[in-house]
Formats: C-alpha cells, sequence, structure tokens
C-alpha cells in the first residue's frame, strides 16, 4: 500500500496546488470573476452591524378583521340574511343572526364554493375557522389564513426595508428572511447604526386628516397628539389622502419662511382628491400625521389642485432628509422592532484580526516545533501535512466563499492542534508494528491499516459535533462549525493523501536503516 | 516503555471524580451558571476610553445615573477598554444606544463604542432554548454512532465520560461565574466531540486487544490498552492544548472564556477516557464474550 501509481500522485499534487492557489489568491487582487474568490469576512471581524427586526402583526390582522366584517355585512345584505351585533378583538370575529336564517348561514360559510370563501378556490383550505353557537357565529383566523397572512406582510416589510436601506446607501447590506416574522439585516463596515435603526423603527404611515371644531372626541373622530408633544386635536377619522398616493418626496428650502421642508409630488388620483377635500375645506386645518402624531396642522388657504405641496414642521436638514426618504419608500405594513442588535467597530474587527492571526502563528509554531522534538523526520513529515492542510481549508473557504469570523480563526487554530492526531496515531502505530515485523515497509502499511478504523471513528465524532453546531448555531458561531468540519476533511486528505505519499518515499529510500521512526 | 498502572488507581479516581460531579451538580443547582446577554437579554457595551483617568468606579457612577438598573463594569484586556452590562434592552428606541453615548461623553469624555450587543427577552430565551438543543442533540448523536460502532457496554463507558466531562467544565465554569454565551456551547460540543475521540481510540485498542487474547481480565487488559495508546493520548492533548493556550493568551479577551472552556474540556477529556469510560468496562465485566457474541450478529 505504500506504492503510489503515477496519476495519483499527480492527482494529488494538482488538487492541492488549485485549492493552495485560491488560499494564496485572498491575499493578492486578481481582476477576473472566477479566479478572484475571497473569503468574506463575518462582521466580527470586519465590523458592522446585525440586526434583527420583527415584524408586529397586529394591525395587520386588525386591518384583515375589519375588512372581513365589511365583507361579512355587505354579503350576507345582498343574502336577505340579518346579521349583527359585531364584535372584533384581537384575532375573531363574533356576530349575531336570526334563529330561522343561523343554519343557512353556517351552510354559506361552510361552502367551499360560496363567494364568501374565495380563498379556498386558490388555496384548498380555508381562511378562516368558524364556531357556531346557537346563533352567534364566531370568526378566527385558520392556520393557513395565518401564515398567508403573515407571508404577505413580511414581504412587503422586506422590500420597504430594502429600499430604506439601499437609500441610505450602506456598502452591501445582507436583507434576509428569518421564519415568518423576522428579517434579518447586515450591515457590514457600518460602525453606528442609529440612522438606520430610527429609520427602521418608523411605520411611516402618512395621512391628512382634517382638524375638527370639536373639543370632546366622539364618533369619527380621534384625540392626536402633536409629534413634539405640545399640544392635542381632535381630528375626523375621515382620510383625505394617504402616503400611498405619493409619488416623491424631498427635502428642500421653503423661501418665504426659509424654514426646511419636505416637499412632496402627488399620482393623478392623489391629486385629485387632494384638490377636492382642500377647495372643500379652505379655512380648516389640515393634520398631517405621521404613525398616530400630528406632525404640522396649517390651515388651508386656498385649494392645492397642483398635485404638489409642502410638509412644515420644525425639521432640521436631517430629519427633513429622513422623512422624505421614509415617504418615499413607503410605509411598512406593520410596525418593526428591533430584537436583536449586534454592533462591530472596525477597529475592534482589525484588533480582532490580528489577535487571530497571531495566535494561529504562535500555536502553529509550537506544534510544529513539538511534532519536531517528538518524530524528528516524521515530524517533519507531518508537519508538511499540516501546512498542505491550512492551505487546503483556507482553499475550500476561499472556494466557496465562505464566512470567516473570530471563532472561525479559532476553529483553524484548533485544526491545526488537532490535524496531527491522525499522523500521530499512525506513527505509535507503526513504532509498534516495527517490533514484530521486520520488513519495514510490511510494518509501515499495516501501521496505516490497523489505524484506520480508529482514525475515522475519531474523526467522526467531531464532525458530528460540527455538524450538529451548523445546524444550530448562528452568525460567528456557525463559522466556528464550518472552519473545525471542513478543517477534519482536509486533515484526512493530507494525511492520507500527501503525509503517506511522503512517508512512502522515505520509507523506501531509507529502508536499509536500522531504526526508521 | 515501562508500564504504567492506571488500573490501581481506578478506584481512587473514580471516588473524586464522583466528588467532582457532585460539587458540580451542587453548584449548578444552587449558584448557577452567569449566562451573558445572549442567553440572558440586555445590552453590553464594550468601550473604549481615551483617557487613562477613567477607572471602572468612575465609570459605573455615571451609568448608574443613566437609570439602566443593575449595571456591571468591568475591565477588559487594558486599562482604557471596559465591558458593561445590563438588563435593559432597547425596548424599541431607536436612539437608545445613542443617548447612552452622549451622555456618558458629558460625564467622561470621549468613549468609542467598540462593540454593542442587545438582545431582546425572547430572541436570548430562543438562543438558550437552541443552545441546550445542539448540547443533548450532540450527546444524543455521539450515542448513536458509538451504539453503532461498539457494544453497549462501550456506549456507557463513553457517554458517562462525556457526561462528566461536560457536567464539570461547567461546575467550573458556575464556580468562578465565567459567562456563559454561545461560545461557550460551541466549545462544549467541540469538548464532546474530543472527549468521544479521544475515548474511541482507546476502546479500539480495548476491542482489538480482547480479539486478540481471551485469558487477560478486563482490568489488566485496559490497563494494557491505555498504556499502548498513551504515547499518543499525550501528543495529541498536547499539541492541542499548544494550540488552545495560544488563542488564550494571544487571540484577544472576546476568545478567552471559548478557549479556557476548551483547555479545561481537553483536560477533562482526557482524564475520563483513562478513569472514567475504562472502569465502566471493568465494572460492566466486558470480555471477549461481549464482543465476539456481537460480530456473530
Amino acid at each position: 500500500m505504500l506504492y503510489f501509481s503515477k496519476l495519483r500522485i499527480f492527482s494529488v499534487i494538482i488538487f492541492t496546488l488549485i485549492l493552495s492557489y485560491f488560499s494564496i489568491s485572498n491575499f493578492f487582487k486578481i481582476d477576473d470573476n472566477f479566479f478572484s474568490k475571497n473569503i468574506k469576512l463575518g462582521l466580527d471581524l470586519q465590523g458592522g452591524s446585525y440586526l434583527l427586526l420583527e415584524i408586529d402583526n397586529k394591525p395587520v390582522i386588525t386591518q384583515k378583521l375589519q375588512n372581513k366584517v365589511m365583507e361579512l355585512k355587505n354579503f350576507f345584505k345582498d343574502k336577505n340574511i340579518i346579521t349583527r351585533n359585531y364584535t372584533v378583538d384581537d384575532n375573531s370575529i363574533i356576530f349575531d343572526t336570526t334563529p330561522d336564517k343561523s343554519d343557512e348561514l353556517n351552510n354559506i360559510l361552510d361552502d367551499d364554493e360560496s363567494e364568501i370563501n374565495p380563498y379556498y378556490q386558490q388555496y384548498k383550505s380555508h381562511e378562516f375557522d368558524f364556531v357556531k353557537d346557537q346563533d352567534s357565529f364566531k370568526l378566527t383566523l385558520s392556520k393557513y389564513g395565518l401564515v398567508l397572512l403573515k407571508n404577505a406582510s413580511l414581504d412587503q416589510a422586506i422590500e420597504i426595508v430594502r429600499r430604506r436601506v439601499d437609500e441610505v446607501g450602506t456598502n452591501e447590506p445582507n436583507i434576509l428572511k428569518r421564519g415568518n416574522d423576522r428579517i434579518l439585516v447586515e450591515l457590514p463596515g457600518l460602525g453606528d447604526p442609529g440612522r438606520i435603526k430610527s429609520l427602521l423603527g418608523k411605520t411611516a404611515n402618512l395621512t391628512f386628516q382634517f382638524i375638527t371644531q370639536n373639543t370632546e372626541e366622539s364618533f369619527g373622530t380621534e384625540k392626536l397628539e402633536f409629534e413634539d408633544g405640545s399640544e392635542n386635536a381632535i381630528v375626523s377619522k375621515r382620510i383625505i389622502l394617504s402616503g400611498d398616493n405619493l409619488v416623491d418626496a424631498k427635502p428642500s428650502m421653503n423661501s418665504q419662511t426659509n424654514e426646511t421642508v419636505v416637499s412632496f409630488t402627488l399620482d393623478r388620483v392623489g391629486a385629485k382628491k387632494f384638490g377636492k377635500a382642500t377647495s372643500t375645506g379652505v379655512g380648516k386645518r389640515l393634520a398631517i400625521i405621521l404613525d398616530g402624531k400630528i406632525i404640522s396642522a396649517p390651515s388651508v388657504r386656498e385649494p392645492i389642485i397642483g398635485g404638489s405641496g409642502q410638509i412644515s414642521g420644525n425639521f432640521t436638514f436631517q430629519s427633513a432628509t429622513d422623512l422624505a426618504l421614509l415617504l418615499r419608500s413607503g410605509a411598512l405594513p406593520a410596525p418593526l422592532n428591533i430584537i436583536e442588535e449586534r454592533t462591530v467597530g472596525p477597529d475592534l474587527g482589525q484588533d480582532s484580526i490580528d489577535a487571530g492571526i497571531m495566535s494561529l502563528i504562535i500555536g502553529f509554531i509550537l506544534v510544529v516545533l513539538f511534532m519536531i522534538y517528538k518524530y524528528r523526520v516524521f515530524g517533519v513529515i507531518a508537519n508538511l501535512a499540516l501546512i498542505s492542510n491550512l492551505f487546503l481549508l483556507v482553499g475550500v473557504l476561499t472556494l466557496f466563499e465562505a464566512t470567516l469570523t473570530l471563532p472561525g480563526i479559532a476553529g483553524i487554530i484548533l485544526t491545526v492542534g488537532m490535524a496531527v492526531d491522525a499522523n500521530v496515531l499512525i506513527f505509535e502505530r507503526i513504532k509498534e508494528e516495527i517490533k514484530s515485523e521486520r520488513n519495514p515497509i510490511i510494518a509501515f502499511d499495516s501501521g496505516y491499516t490497523k489505524s484506520r478504523t480508529t482514525i475515522l471513528d475519531a474523526n467522526i465524532t467531531t464532525l458530528i459535533a460540527a455538524v450538529i453546531l451548523f445546524f444550530m448555531g448562528s452568525g460567528p458561531i456557525k463559522g466556528f462549525s464550518i472552519t473545525l468540519g471542513v478543517g477534519i476533511l482536509t486533515t484526512l486528505f493530507s494525511v492520507y493523501f500527501i503525509a503517506r505519499l511522503f512517508t512512502a518515499f522515505y520509507v523506501i529510500k531509507n529502508k536499509e536503516k536500522e531504526s526508521l521512526i | 516503555m515501562r508500564e504504567i498502572s492506571f488500573n490501581k488507581f481506578y478506584k481512587s479516581f473514580n471516588i473524586l471524580s464522583i466528588i467532582l460531579i457532585i460539587t458540580s451538580l451542587i453548584l449548578l443547582a444552587f449558584k448557577g451558571l452567569n449566562y451573558g446577554v445572549d442567553f440572558k437579554g440586555g445590552t453590553l457595551i464594550e468601550l473604549r476610553t481615551d483617557l487613562n483617568s477613567a477607572n471602572i468606579k468612575k465609570i459605573r457612577d455615571s451609568f448608574n445615573q443613566l437609570n439602566l438598573g443593575d449595571v456591571s463594569v468591568k475591565n477588559f484586556g487594558n486599562d482604557t477598554d471596559f465591558i458593561i452590562k445590563f438588563e435593559k434592552q432597547n425596548s424599541n428606541d431607536p436612539k437608545f444606544i445613542d443617548n447612552i453615548k452622549t451622555k456618558l461623553s458629558g460625564s467622561i469624555g470621549t468613549v468609542d463604542f467598540r462593540r454593542v450587543e442587545n438582545v431582546g427577552p425572547k430572541v436570548s430565551a430562543e438562543l438558550l432554548q437552541s443552545g441546550i438543543i445542539a448540547i443533548v442533540l450532540s450527546l444524543a448523536a455521539m450515542l448513536l454512532y458509538i451504539w453503532i460502532r461498539f457494544e453497549w457496554q462501550f456506549s456507557l463507558g463513553a457517554i458517562v465520560a462525556l457526561f462528566h466531562d461536560v457536567i464539570i467544565t461547567l461546575g467550573v465554569f458556575s464556580l468562578f461565574s465565567l459567562e456563559i454565551n454561545l461560545s461557550i456551547v460551541a466549545a462544549v460540543l467541540t469538548i464532546v466531540g474530543y472527549s468521544m475521540n479521544d475515548t474511541v481510540v482507546i476502546f479500539d485498542r480495548v476491542r482489538e486487544n480482547l480479539r486478540k487474547f481471551s485469558d487477560i481480565k478486563i482490568f489488566e487488559l485496559t490497563n494494557i490498552s491505555i498504556n499502548q495508546t498513551l504515547s499518543r493520548t499525550i501528543i495529541t492533548s498536547a499539541t492541542t492544548l499548544l494550540a488552545l493556550l495560544s488563542i488564550f493568551i494571544f487571540g484577544g479577551e472576546i476568545l478567552k472564556g471559548f478557549s479556557l472552556a476548551m483547555i479545561l474540556g481537553v483536560i477533562f477529556g482526557t482524564y475520563s477516557s483513562i478513569y472514567i469510560a475504562n472502569p465502566i468496562l471493568v465494572i460492566l465485566k466486558v470480555s471477549q464474550r461481549t464482543i465476539v457474541k456481537e460480530d456473530k450478529d
């Protein structure tokens, strides 16, 4: 078994060289797409921000239920079935009907073909589950209905988040879905995520509503606070115009008042609505409301029919820019909460890289010296295997453009420490075999064969741990599991193909020597 | 090479291990673990100050004025670097961190926030859960693997050794109130892999010797096997420890806990492969018949 075919030697060399090329290529700039692969540095090494956002879907669900109530009312009115006493709570609709119609109503709700169940045609399951209690019905969003609703709202939110992050113009942001109500935002190189956080933290629901003359809240009106908290106003619930009708918004300077404002342009429908409302409402105060707070409430002096206007409200240039950005990117379907944030400054990242490389070099030198001290020539062979192992490991990581994290560097150092294990097992076994076997070639051969299952067993156990960590871990820890796992594979390759090749050459050349190992 | 009688000390070391495990369990039950923000939720800030005059007391006082609840301040590596931890998190104020920074600059001068971690209660609960699942899964996977590869007596020995290593390592963390974070979970999993690796090497040899010698009692046989693999055991733990010590000393503050856990794990793992896994084979009266019967199956 110490014999290697020329083809095999050739392939091992080619394979090793290719991967070594990739590992070295990290240190040079090469202007070719395929060959210029690089290991990506994790946020903990290059610095940057990791934000995990969770959608609070409550308003979306409430909106959905309210729409459904309207739909139900109209539908049953057309069918001449009396429904009444509608109540909507967090996740269900309750209403009553007359005793004589309750069975009919039950059948309609149950009917897959009925127009009130349009969802069924598409998804072959009901959007709402319902429970009948005598003449009272309770509708709740079904499991599938809820998932679909959440997915739709997540898709919409991720689109808005992307627009907002892109507008700020950070370097290669990474925006991903997590589950059905979370969004992961990775912002490499961003040392201070304050601005992005405040942009993502706003739903940016813009509405124009008239302020009423009433002093008390009554039906069809609501009491809202001004943004600066200075006063309250009673506002009509009727929405004149919403942010959906905006086609553009930008910060500008009002030439008359010398004030920073946000000027906006409306689409055709919006312009028409706005024109009509301002014509009838001359003299009234029009509240501009963002996320339930009044930004400003100017009096309408004349009809605004051009389809453009200005929002004033004690803006600085920065806050006007941000509001314009929010209005351009559109409103989130529901508020987003930041439930996890990890930010690493770029200088700490560089410190971590330096420390990681430092400990890799020192660990490597210590192991190399120890092996030479213990095994002399074979120590050198094991070290050659170790060096090629490092090149292979970094090469594989580069080829797959894996992300290198600080724990990932620790995984590489650990691989250096544990990689010699396989060669040690082999060498120790050969030492034993040589005691009973005179022919060194046979002794070496059986040393390799007899240690094989042990080496496999030992490495598979570590590989199992790495795989589990890969699937359960996140971020930096995942980086550790990747280097540890790939490290085991390259270790086995370097031991069985590279170290063994050198061992074979050496033993065949020196087979007459007394003590080989 | 002269043979060392490891088996003479099986009993005494077993008693020691039992004492260590019980102590660790008591510590874990009553003192508990010092969870970091990953698992407890809250905010961690690593800051660097310009002034040499900034000290822990001054920083703690400034933070206490911010009404953040219980604040812990520790030096981190350098004299100018500090780690600050408190339980309060964002609570949806995007300016939360900025405000702290502004107020701090007022009281202790220029500060640079090198690292900020802010974990909400929901996420920390999930991270803790997935950490526990990862450790349990890996133990189960090891058990399964070794069950397929070896006879049940061996699996039991290996698993008891694993639990021994994990429990005592966590016990040390509890004793010294060292922080448990995500990287410690990674370390524990690697310890599990390493300890298994070490045990498997000796067990492979025990099994081989069981086939070879029918007349040697298991008590002797384990000792022979430990000695035959001793040189490998020492060299591999030595190189692994060299690598880990290098991380511990030169790898920066962030990897300190991780490498410490691994160093403890390698030491306990090496010890347990000899003094826990093997005595269990003796207690279970493993003999040539144990493996011959399996081979026939």
